[in-house]
C-alpha cells in the first residue's frame, strides 16, 4: 500500500466533488458527527418508507478528502436498500477498515464493492482509520434515531 | 555554529524514517534528543540510579547532588533569583495547573477575572476553566489583531479592577507571533496583577531571564528543549511559593506528620510530593549543558533566520496560505493549502519523510476565531535547515499536483 492507492482517483474524485451533498427536502431521520481533532462535520439525512427501505439519503459536512470521499460514496450506496442490509453493510464496511481484507456482504454489485475496497488503503494509515469511519458512525446513530452526535474520539 | 555537527549529535538523524531521510518540523510538538541525553537516561539507570532526597547510602547521596544540580542549572539558564525558584513538574501542563489550582484556592473568589488571550493552548485555558465551576471567576481573552498578534492595547483594554492573574503565552504556537511579554508584565504590574507566561514555544529558541522579563510565573516544557518527556519547570517568584498552598500531597513535602496535623516542608521540597522523574531531571541537565555549548543566543539567531527564510519560501508558494503575520515570528509556520483539508497535507508529506502536524494543535478558541477547521504547521528545531524548508516546499507541491490531477 502507497500513497497512490490511498489518494487513488476514485477517493479524490469523491473528496473533491462529494454526490450528495445537500440537505434533503425530506427525511425523517438525521444524524451529527464530528471528529474535534482534525474538525471533520457530516450531518447524515435519512429518508425512510413504510417499507423500511432508504428512499433518500444525503449529507452536509466538511473535512479532509477522505472522510467527504467515505460520505459520498457511502450515501451513493445506501440508497434504496432495505434498512436491514444497510446495517449489515455498515458492519462488514467497518470490519474491513480496521482489520478484514475484503467485504463478506453478498448483496453488492462489483462496481459497488469497488468503491467501496478503494477506501481500504486507509488502514495502512492508522491515524486517518476514523476519518473514513466518522459518516458509517454517524449513519448507524441516524437509522437507531438514537439523537447522539458522534464524537469520533469516543468511538473506534 | 556548524548545523552538521549538531545534527550528527541527534541520533534519529542516523535512521531512516519509511525509507526517507528524516525531515522533522514538529519541534514545537517536540524535540528530538541528543545523544549525550539519551545516554544520560541510560547511565542513570544502569550505574547509578537510587531515589533522591530520602536514604542516608552513597547512591542516594550521589543521585539527589545531581538532581539537585539540574536545578542549579536550571536557574542559571534562566537566570532566576533563588534555585527554590525552580520547581519540578511532570510537564508544562501541570505547573500552570499548579498556579491555577493554588492560585485559585487562596485568592480567588466569585466575580474574579482571569486575562488569557486568543492564542492561547488548551494547556493555558482548561486550567483556568476549572475555576469557572469552582470559584464562580470569569476568563476574558484578549484579542489578537489581523497579523495575530497580541498588542498591549489588547491586554489593557480587558484589564478592570478584578482582573486578578494575566495568564499568556510567550509564542504563539500557530500564528508564531513571540509576545511583549516585558512590557505586558510591567503594565500588569503596574496594576498590581500578577502574570504567568506559558513559556513552552519560548525557552527552547529563545533567551530568557527571569529576572529582567519579571514576570511572576513562567511554564516550561522540558521535551521541548531537547529533555526527556515526563517532566516540566515551574518557575515562581519566591514570594509566592512562600504564601501558595501546597498543590499536591504525599511523601517528600513534608516536615512532620502527625495525626493532629502537618507541616509542610520547605521549598522546593513543598511542591515535590512523592517520587519525582528523577532520571529525567538529571538527563535534562545535560540538554541545558547541550544548549549552553552551542548558546541559545546563536541558536535564536540561527532560527531566526531560518524562519524568515521558510516565510520567504512559503510566501513564493501562490498554493500556500500562511496563518499569521507577526512581525516577531518564533520557530513557527502554520498554513493552509488551496482547498486540500490538513491531514490529507500531513499525510502526503510524511510520505516524503516530511514530518508536520496538522489539526487545530491544543488552540481551538484560535481556530474558531481564524474560522478554520484545521492548519498545517512546520517548527523549527536547532538541527533545522534550508534544506528541510526546500525540501518542505516540494512536498507541498507534489501535495497540489496529487490533488489537481
Amino acid at each position: 500500500m502507497n500513497l497512490k492507492e490511498l489518494y487513488q482517483e476514485i477517493i479524490l474524485d469523491h473528496g473533491k466533488n462529494p454526490r450528495n451533498l445537500k440537505k434533503p427536502d425530506n427525511f425523517n431521520k438525521d444524524a451529527k458527527g464530528h471528529n474535534p481533532l482534525c474538525g471533520d462535520k457530516v450531518h447524515v439525512f435519512l429518508k425512510i418508507d413504510e417499507n423500511k427501505k432508504i428512499s433518500d439519503i444525503a449529507f452536509e459536512g466538511s473535512g479532509c478528502a477522505i472522510s467527504m470521499a467515505s460520505a459520498s460514496i457511502m450515501t451513493g450506496l445506501m440508497k434504496e436498500k432495505k434498512e436491514s442490509e444497510v446495517k449489515e453493510l455498515i458492519i462488514d464496511f467497518l470490519e474491513m477498515i480496521k482489520k478484514n481484507t475484503e467485504l463478506h456482504s453478498k448483496n453488492l454489485k462489483e462496481n459497488e464493492k469497488t468503491k467501496l475496497m478503494s477506501l481500504s488503503g486507509v488502514k495502512q494509515y492508522p491515524m486517518r482509520v476514523k476519518c473514513a469511519t466518522l459518516a458509517w458512525h454517524t449513519l448507524t446513530s441516524a437509522i437507531n434515531n438514537s439523537q447522539i452526535e458522534i464524537n469520533s474520539e469516543s468511538i473506534d | 555554529m556548524n548545523i552538521d555537527n549538531i545534527k550528527k549529535q541527534f541520533p534519529i538523524f542516523n535512521y531512516k524514517i519509511k525509507n526517507n531521510d528524516l525531515v522533522y518540523l514538529d519541534s514545537a510538538n517536540s524535540s528530538q534528543k541528543p545523544q549525550v541525553v539519551v545516554d544520560r537516561i541510560y547511565n542513570f539507570y544502569t550505574k547509578e540510579f537510587a531515589n533522591v532526597g530520602r536514604s542516608v547510602h552513597y547512591l542516594a547521596v550521589a543521585a539527589t547532588n545531581l538532581y539537585e544540580n539540574t536545578r542549579l542549572l536550571v536557574q542559571k539558564y534562566i537566570n532566576a533569583k533563588d534555585p527554590n525558584e525552580i520547581v519540578f513538574t511532570k510537564g508544562a501542563t501541570e505547573a500552570i495547573n499548579l498556579v491555577a489550582n493554588t492560585f485559585g484556592q487562596k485568592f480567588l473568589k466569585e466575580g474574579d477575572e482571569i486575562l488569557l488571550t486568543e492564542l492561547e493552548h488548551h494547556s493555558n485555558y482548561v486550567p483556568w476553566h476549572y475555576l469557572r465551576k469552582i470559584k464562580g471567576i470569569k476568563i476574558k481573552f484578549a484579542e489578537i489583531n489581523a497579523d495575530g498578534e497580541i498588542t498591549i492595547e489588547s491586554i489593557e483594554k480587558n484589564i478592570t479592577l478584578k482582573t486578578k492573574m494575566i495568564a499568556i503565552t510567550h509564542v504563539s504556537n500557530v500564528t508564531g507571533a513571540i509576545l511583549p511579554i516585558k512590557e505586558i508584565t510591567k503594565l500588569a504590574h503596574k496594576k498590581n496583577i500578577p502574570i504567568l507566561i506559558d513559556g513552552c514555544q519560548g525557552a527552547p529558541h529563545l533567551k530568557l531571564d527571569m529576572q529582567d522579563i519579571d514576570c511572576d510565573f513562567y511554564a516550561i516544557s522540558c521535551h521541548k528543549m531537547y529533555g526527556p518527556t515526563g517532566l516540566g519547570i515551574l518557575y515562581s517568584k519566591k514570594k509566592w511559593l512562600d504564601i501558595l498552598p501546597p498543590y499536591q500531597g504525599g511523601g517528600g513535602m513534608i516536615k512532620e506528620v502527625k495525626k493532629e496535623g502537618i507541616i509542610f516542608g520547605d521549598l522546593p521540597n513543598k511542591y515535590e510530593a512523592g517520587t519525582m522523574a528523577t532520571a529525567q531531571v538529571i538527563a535534562f541537565g545535560e540538554s541545558i549543558k547541550f544548549l549552553n555549548q552551542i548558546g541559545i543566543e546563536n541558536i535564536e539567531k540561527y532560527e531566526k533566520k531560518l524562519i524568515m527564510y521558510g516565510e520567504e519560501v512559503l510566501r513564493k508558494n501562490n498554493s500556500v496560505e500562511l496563518i499569521g503575520n507577526p512581525k516577531n515570528r518564533g520557530s513557527v509556520l502554520a498554513f493552509t493549502l488551496d482547498g486540500i483539508h490538513a491531514h490529507d497535507i500531513a499525510t502526503i508529506l510524511d510520505e516524503d519523510g516530511v514530518a508536520i502536524r496538522a489539526g487545530h494543535h491544543c488552540c481551538q478558541i484560535l481556530h474558531d476565531k481564524l474560522g478554520l477547521p484545521a492548519t498545517a504547521r512546520a517548527s523549527l528545531g536547532v538541527y533545522n535547515t534550508k534544506d528541510d524548508i526546500d525540501k518542505l516546499n516540494m512536498s507541498i507541491n507534489k501535495c497540489k499536483k496529487i490533488f489537481d490531477r
